[in-house]
């Protein structure tokens, strides 16, 4: 390989087009669409009496207003339950817009078309629905108590219960080895809900073509494909004749994975019925009560361990809350539930959950995807433990880790993609000795010292993660080598900011030895891929970057094979390099690919001048054999795809230094330190961006963000006001070092990343806090006010 | 509730509009004048991703109704680049530092950022700080952000 | 998240101001800085059946020190207030305030008179006119009347601003020598509204000892809080005034609510804190005077 692009930190491809305003996101599209609207739900629990229009039908400019029962049959049905799981016995989605009964506020109930937003916006502030208030169930503790049904047919509240249990190496199971163990501990912890929260909303832009009878379909997603199936299947349409793009997306950092929203099979309806354009563009309330949350956990641990601090055994028990319905499945609680033994060998295991119904808004993945609370509980665990052997938080870390040696790992679990949880590759004592050195964990004591003679408080935690990435079931690339030279990259998964135009061209151009700058890449158009999953479990660059990387060898070797023909020479002997077909050891001796991609493609008419070069009396075919030969196909191009028999396991360790002020209780983070080990890098610049924004968001769930429900089921903080993303001014500067332990399994060595830096941060946070104060912490987030409350209830 | 004839000068050019009275700023340069760069994230003032500069200072085009700023120049995202497409040193440095992924809030801290380095060649880390303290970015941790400052200041200085 | 309806008036002078607003009564609304209202039209919080936009009023965008203070016109924007340095040196609270109001740009835009009149009890700037015992300058067609800081906060987002009045301008009064002044608050993320925030004023006699003392508290009841703790700190040299006690007599005398961010114990907790390192630094000014 002579183009070494693989690896490096290249500037980004998609950079210039976003710094001069020439993006195209959702809402940029679509002008002289008619714009949609939606009256929502203004309670948590109730039944639709009676939806009266009548006053709003006069304004100038309302186009269309649709209710329930409107709705064609296959639409009116309920949404599709999209990951169906054995042990989700009670999956519930919604109808795109109400039916009957509404289950959270901002449940979509009509569906308003007007000339503009402004107008729909005042048709829904006319439209009167009658609502018969029913009880709200709010929290995990009250729905487990199930005094009143979030759904009626679900006794209970609960959609799920699953049991997964690893017994020791002696035959315990985990109950049997806490008994038998020397020491044993019994504690609750709890994590809120936060959300994704993009600052690009949802949205989707729908253009019927009645000529044609087909259906485009612009949306912010994380993955069109499957949308696209969606849109096909609720409205009757041929595959063939929809097409579903996203365009440059705001962020999505889960939320954008959950399809199709009510929204992106209603505004395409629409578009069909009123032959026009029409367009929905979330707004920020909308996105608070109408998208999806994540997070919220409360959970039961006992854990029986030896002096050294091994674990013997753990039991933990989780309430999931699951807000109203269930469209992405029980996804969320089975990643914690399998996630959650880390990096560490663990005697005998047993994690249960109960996933219940609240009337809250749905949850589904946010990045971390139920990691963040595994790591909340396993390393609190960890620190619990210590702190009741009066040992080191590290030494019992280190006392429980997997042995580089002892890859790959079987930790007997069922994972999120119902394969088998077997940790590929890793080294966790070589992440914790960097980790102790960047943050310097030994000589913390002393600092610790000299701050509390200047009175201050300071204390250090730390956190330590394995992140199942790169699930499957595949990806695929396609790459076509055009007769100017250019390489066109094309894959179905979708880009929400990682940088795949630019990490999957440099996979490309270093498998092709051609020039970044020829290579470009499309993601997400159905019109150019039309097989794929989606960009979720930081699996965009194991998996598309994988199947790029087959479908340019193959592309290679076709290349190599009619150049050898062209210059007389052994295919072996070929290299590429700049785009050209060389002899190796003889660089004169050459053929660019250009002309390579010319020759792939028989031809009769010469449209241009290179292209004469492959016409039928160019001479350049020989008689022997058809001009297509037998198991050959025209052009310079190769399709491939990617299927790993299981997941990668990526890992990482965080470190904080945080101070807690004595008398206003302001907690300020000094330093945050992180070792991460991805496996081989693409681009490392991009993959330190991932982290910084990781680690933002794990800040902002450590100590900002949380979604304040009354008891009433009223979102009380929906907006930007109230609910508290960090600012600059609020996120440390974050101190990285990486490790690489390329994975076995695929052709690249590589991990995902895209999730890593949010995981530990929880964990990290309450442990240096709870350090730095004596106090334990139990509970996260934690604001100045709840550590106020924390210290007055110190004994 | 007629519309209102409003004239703007928007990045130079003169742009006449017709407008109805409560048409946010934010709006009407995206969707009365084409210009969608600049971007809406949160529609009351928190997010910093709808900001433009005002007669050279940067205010939020959502918290301002586009009647409001008849007769007055605006610049957006679009008009940062010199006349013949090169990137301004603030752009520049975004791309330098990886400044940005998604790219949705990026407008709104390029504006912000050119006006900050206009009055303060130099900042400090705490200036660069309170000076993009009001734009949230979702993606970068904003590390790189401050970076990103801090580098084109070192352009500008450089280039002057 | 669009603004409801309403009819755009956008006067050019400020007679025709008052004209406007006296016609649309209390279906009037000022505009001036927008950075309270247009959230608040765009959650269709507000739906004021006219708006009268004072942004072309050039005349109402002035600042300027006068004998009895500082009086900041309607139209002038907070980031101007506090880049101003005759303003910074004739009544210094008022740049210790405006540093602490949300973020720079928004800064550039709002203005200090529609803070006063939105009276938001989190914002700083009422607490800074009732603890300097200003006034707000009140305007109808043909009469103007000044209302006293004490009178002028009626309730939370409530002003004695009658339907038809402009506020014109505000008087945030200059001190005597031997005064100082200092502006202490936490807030959950920077730029934020106030969890808890204290302005505090001390006076000083020629012996350095305490004079008159007083906080301002905001997010600490419906409408700022004043309290005088002239006699809790104690007739002393500042160096050895008793702030710890005149710190309990603030927690004594506030009101705060739980809410999403704080529970009313720590807010109540939090202003004392921050009324003690306010006082303290407002001595340590006015010793320096």
């Amino acid at each position: 390989m002579t183009t070494k692009l693989f690896g490096e930190p290249v500037r980004r491809r998609e950079d210039p087009r976003l710094l001069t305003g020439q993006g195209r996101y959702l809402d940029d599209l679509g002008e002289g669409a008619f714009e949609a609207a939606f009256v929502r739900s203004p309670h948590a629990h109730a039944r639709i009496r009676d939806i009266d229009v009548s006053a709003a039908i006069d304004v100038d400019g309302l186009v269309a207003i649709y209710t329930w029962e409107d709705l064609p049959p296959l639409l009116a049905e309920p949404l599709p339950l999209l990951i169906p799981h054995p042990a989700l016995t009670h999956g519930r989605t919604a109808t795109p817009l109400a039916r009957d009964v509404v289950r959270h506020v901002g449940e979509p109930v009509v569906m308003v078309v007007a000339r503009d937003r402004y107008l729909a916006e005042d048709v829904c502030a006319l439209i009167t629905v009658d609502y018969e208030l029913l009880k709200p169930v709010v929290g995990v503790e009250e729905a487990a108590q199930s005094a009143h049904l979030v759904h009626a047919d679900v006794p209970g509240n609960v959609g799920a219960h699953l049991v997964q249990e690893v017994r020791s190496a002696a035959g315990l199971g985990a109950r049997e080895a806490i008994e038998a163990a020397p020491h044993t501990l019994a504690f609750r912890l709890d994590i809120e809900r936060s959300a994704s929260m993009p600052l690009e909303g949802r949205g989707v832009c729908a253009r019927w073509d009645a000529d044609d009878r087909s259906l485009r379909v612009y949306t912010s997603t994380q993955t069109s494909t499957s949308v696209r199936m969606a849109i096909a299947a609720k409205l009757g349409l041929p595959l063939p004749k929809v097409e579903v793009i996203a365009p440059d997306v705001g962020g999505g950092f889960g939320v954008k994975i959950v399809h199709p929203w009510p929204e992106e099979v209603l505004v395409p309806w629409a578009a069909i019925l009123l032959g026009h354009e029409v367009k929905w563009t979330e707004d920020r309330r909308e996105h608070f009560v109408s998208s999806a949350h994540e997070r919220a956990q409360t959970q039961f641990v006992r854990v029986g361990f030896d002096d050294a601090g091994r674990v013997l055994g753990l039991d933990v028990t989780i309430l999931h809350d699951h807000g109203a319905y269930t469209p992405y499945g029980i996804i969320v609680p089975i990643i914690t539930s399998t996630q959650l033994p880390g990096p560490y060998k663990l005697g005998a295991y047993r994690v249960e959950f109960s996933s219940v119904y609240t009337n809250t808004v749905q949850v589904t993945p946010y990045r971390g995807a139920g990691r963040p609370q595994a790591v909340f509980c396993m390393e609190r665990t960890m620190d619990r433990i210590a702190e009741h052997l009066g040992a080191d938080r590290t030494a019992v870390r280190e006392a429980n880790f997997i042995q580089p040696d002892e890859f790959p790992y079987d930790q007997g679990l069922i994972f999120q993609d119902g394969r088998p949880l077997i940790y590929d590759s890793g080294d966790y004592p070589g992440s914790l000795r960097m980790l102790k050195e960047l943050i310097g964990w030994d000589s913390f004591d002393r600092t610790k010292e000299l701050a509390a003679a200047e009175g201050r408080r300071i204390g250090i935690g730390v956190g330590c993660y394995v992140e199942g990435t790169g699930v499957g079931p595949y990806e695929g690339g396609h790459v076509q080598v055009t007769s100017d030279g250019r390489v066109h990259v094309s894959t179905g998964l979708t880009s929400q900011g990682q940088g795949h135009e630019t990490a999957f061209a440099q996979i490309a151009a270093s498998e092709l030895g051609v020039p970044l700058e020829r290579v470009s890449v499309v993601t997400g158009d159905t019109r150019r891929f039309g097989y794929a999953v989606g960009t979720f479990a930081s699996r965009a660059a194991v998996m598309s970057g994988n199947a790029i990387a087959l479908a340019c060898r193959k592309v290679r070797e076709k290349a190599l094979r009619i150049a050898a023909e062209a210059l007389e020479a052994d295919p072996g002997d070929l290299e590429i390099v700049d785009g050209e077909v060389r002899v190796v050891g003889s660089p004169g001796v050459a053929v660019p690919l250009a002309t390579v991609a010319v020759l792939s493609n028989p031809l009769r008419y010469a449209f241009d001048a290179e292209a004469g070069r492959a016409t039928q009396f160019a001479g350049t075919s020989s008689f022997d054999r058809p001009p297509v030969a037998e198991g050959e196909e025209p052009g310079l191009e190769g399709r491939d795809y990617y299927s790993p028999i299981r997941s990668t396991f990526a890992s990482g360790m965080h470190a904080a230094i945080v101070e807690t002020d004595p008398l206003t209780a302001e907690i300020r983070i000094l330093r945050y330190a992180v070792v991460h080990d991805c496996g081989n890098l693409i681009n490392p610049m991009i993959v330190e961006g991932q982290i910084h924004g990781g680690v933002a968001q794990g800040v902002g769930g450590a100590l900002y963000e949380r979604m304040a429900y009354d008891e009433h089921g009223q979102l009380l903080n929906a907006s930007f006001m109230d609910f508290l993303m960090p600012y600059a001014t609020e996120v440390p500067f974050v101190e990285t070092a990486h490790l690489q332990t390329p994975s076995p399994l695929n052709p690249l060595g590589i991990k995902g990343a895209g999730e890593a830096g949010v995981i530990p941060v929880s964990a990290v946070i309450a442990s240096a806090v709870e350090d730095a104060e004596g106090i334990r912490i139990s509970r996260m987030p934690i604001s100045p006010s709840e550590l106020f409350d924390l210290r007055r209830a110190a004994p | 509730m007629t519309d209102i004839a409003i004239t703007l000068t928007v990045n130079g050019v003169v742009r006449r509009v017709e407008t109805p009275g409560r048409r946010l700023l934010s709006d009407c340069l995206r969707h009365d004048l084409g210009l969608t760069g600049t971007h809406v994230g949160c529609e009351h003032g928190v997010c910093g991703c709808c900001t433009v500069l005002l007669d050279g200072e940067p205010v939020r085009s959502c918290l301002m109704l586009a009647a409001t700023a008849d007769g007055h120049e605006i610049t957006t995202v679009e008009g940062l680049a010199a006349p013949d497409g090169t990137l301004s040193p603030v752009q520049r440095a975004f791309a330098e530092c990886h400044g940005l992924q998604c790219g949705f809030c990026t407008p709104g801290f390029l504006c912000t950022v050119t006006a900050l380095l206009r009055d303060n060649p130099a900042p400090t880390d705490e200036e660069v700080l309170e000076g993009v303290s009001g734009n949230l970015c979702r993606c970068t941790g904003y590390q790189n952000i401050v970076k990103s400052v801090h580098r084109a200041a070192e352009i500008i200085a450089e280039e002057s | 998240m669009k603004p409801p309806p309403f009819d755009y008036h956008a006067p050019g002078s400020v007679a025709e101001a008052l004209e406007t607003l006296a016609e649309a009564g209390e279906h009037g609304k000022v505009l001036a800085g927008g950075q309270s209202l247009i959230p608040m039209l765009n959650m269709r919080l507000a739906a004021p059946g006219h708006i009268v936009d004072v942004n072309r009023l050039a005349e109402l965008a002035t600042v300027s020190v006068e004998s009895d203070g500082v009086r900041v016109g309607a139209l002038a924007r907070h980031a101007q207030v506090e880049r101003a340095e005759q303003v910074a040196a004739a009544q210094p609270l008022l740049r210790q305030a405006l540093r602490l109001v949300a973020h720079p740009v928004i800064r550039n835009r709002g203005t200090v008179v529609g803070s006063l009149v939105h009276a938001d009890p989190a914002a700083e700037l009422p607490a800074v006119l009732i603890l300097l015992g200003g006034s707000v300058r009140l305007a109808r067609p043909g009469a103007t009347r000044d209302v006293p800081a004490a009178g002028f906060f009626t309730g939370p987002l409530e002003s004695a601003l009658r339907p038809g009045e402009l506020a014109v301008s505000a008087l945030f009064p200059t001190l005597p020598p031997r005064s100082g002044t200092a502006f202490h608050e936490v807030s959950r993320r920077h730029g934020d509204y106030a969890v808890a925030g204290v302005a505090a004023l001390v006076r000083l006699d020629d012996d350095l000892r305490v004079v008159t003392a007083g906080v301002a508290c905001v997010s600490a009841g419906p409408v700022p809080v004043l309290v005088d703790v002239t006699e809790a700190c104690g007739h002393r040299p500042a160096a050895s005034a008793d702030w710890a006690s005149a710190a309990r007599a603030v927690r004594d005398r506030i009101e705060p609510e739980t809410d999403v961010h704080a529970s009313a114990d720590y807010r109540r907790h939090l202003t004392g804190t921050l009324a003690e390192r306010a006082l303290r630094d407002a001595a340590r000014a006015a010793s320096d005077e």
